[in-house]
């Protein structure tokens, strides 16, 4: 017998492993957006935005 | 389900799939978690970067994921011997009860850090306390203590909209509290509209729901006092800005077929129950799924209408 045999187990492991590499993948990206988003709005601040009414009120 | 597999050890295995891991986080409470937090979220008055609304949403169905995870844990001997969540990973023995704690643990503090930096401390806050409410007053205390565990464990599943709207706003309002009590309300009428005809299974894990330390008869009219309770709550978001046209039509319409159908419950008794198979009681628990749905459909398209320019 091959080493090299697949077997239902190595296909959930790397089932597993795929999973997991694309959702720490997702979140890199997401952290970086974030990122983006928040210094592009004046600079990094937690927390929400300064209020901006739909209407555009707070223009 | 045999002995031999319902007394399987939640030791677990070491070769469990991704999708049993993602199923530790109930996927479908997620969603309804999801979609109620957008809806907070659209219907404030702020609007709020994209990019920033993507990201809060994300960390708050990972908060709710959290909770799940912990309730898992915590449940799996009970979960064990209803039919309804036998097959959920821990007690199935994908996932190890310690893997589910772990997991849970570490996405509650993720989620709660990362809502923090990208909304603030106020929709952080809450959602640590949704987790702890859920995880810790429902799960550990109130489900196997009182027939009152739907009634206050409800408030967990209530706060995603406050936290939608706490991460546009920075705060609580009158509309984000009015949304919760929505969910809050609505939350006895649906589950014990559920325990009418999964009695069984509650009976058999020991769970004190109303049916099985109260009867059926006592259900029956708690469900349609709850229902009296939810009317005017879903009505008083009328008087809100975030109501517009599109959810005066729903909620009136839902409201006198949600009331027609708990009168309809109370109305009846076992005799009549069993000989149709629970037919108008899976018909109530069904129209409580649409109702919450629609409500909160409602509330988004009308915000939709409003920045549209549509509605004022």
């Amino acid at each position: 017998m091959s080493l090299r045999q697949q077997h239902d187990l190595h296909k959930r492991r790397f089932g597993l492993n795929l999973g997991l590499g694309l959702v720490l993948a997702f979140i890199v990206a997401v952290l970086f957006g974030l990122t983006v988003a928040k210094v592009s709005v004046g600079g990094f601040q937690v927390g929400p935005a300064p209020a901006q009414t739909q209407t555009g009120e707070g223009n | 389900m045999s002995d031999a597999s319902i007394n399987q050890s939640d030791a677990g295995t070491d070769d469990a799939s991704f999708g049993d891991y993602f199923a530790l986080l109930k996927p479908r409470v997620m969603s309804l978690v999801v979609f109620t937090a957008l809806v907070g979220l659209a219907a404030a008055p702020v609007a709020v970067n994209p990019m920033v609304a993507f990201a809060a949403i994300l960390f708050i169905a990972v908060g709710a994921g959290a909770s799940g995870a912990l309730n898992m844990w915590w449940d799996a001997d009970i979960d064990r011997l209803m039919r309804r969540t036998a097959r959920r990973p821990v007690p199935a023995g994908k996932v190890t009860a310690d893997a589910a704690l772990s997991i849970g643990l570490t996405l509650s503090v993720m989620s709660v850090v990362m809502l923090w930096l990208a909304a603030g401390v106020v929709p952080a806050a809450l959602l640590a306390f949704t987790i702890f409410f859920y995880a810790v007053v429902y799960s550990m205390w109130l489900k196997r203590s009182t027939p009152q565990n739907i009634v206050i464990g409800g408030a967990a599943g209530a706060f995603p909209p406050m936290i939608g709207w706490a991460v546009a706003t920075g705060g609580v309002s009158v509309e984000s509290l009015l949304m919760f009590a929505l969910i809050f309300a609505w939350t006895p009428p649906h589950f014990w509209a559920l325990a009418l005809f999964m009695n069984a299974d509650y009976e058999k894990a020991g769970v004190p729901m109303l049916t099985v330390t109260h009867g059926r008869r006592v259900t029956r009219r708690h469900i349609l006092a709850y229902t009296v309770v939810l009317v005017p709550v879903a009505l008083a978001l009328l008087l809100t800005p975030i109501a517009g046209p599109v959810y005066a039509v729903t909620t009136v319409i839902l409201n006198l077929l949600f009331l027609r159908g708990a009168v309809a419950i109370w109305r009846r008794d076992e005799t009549m129950a069993e000989a149709d198979r629970y037919k108008v009681e899976r018909s109530f628990f069904r129209l409580s799924l649409a109702y919450l749905f629609l409500h909160f459909g409602a509330i988004l398209i009308d915000a939709g209408l409003r920045s549209w320019g549509l509605w004022a």
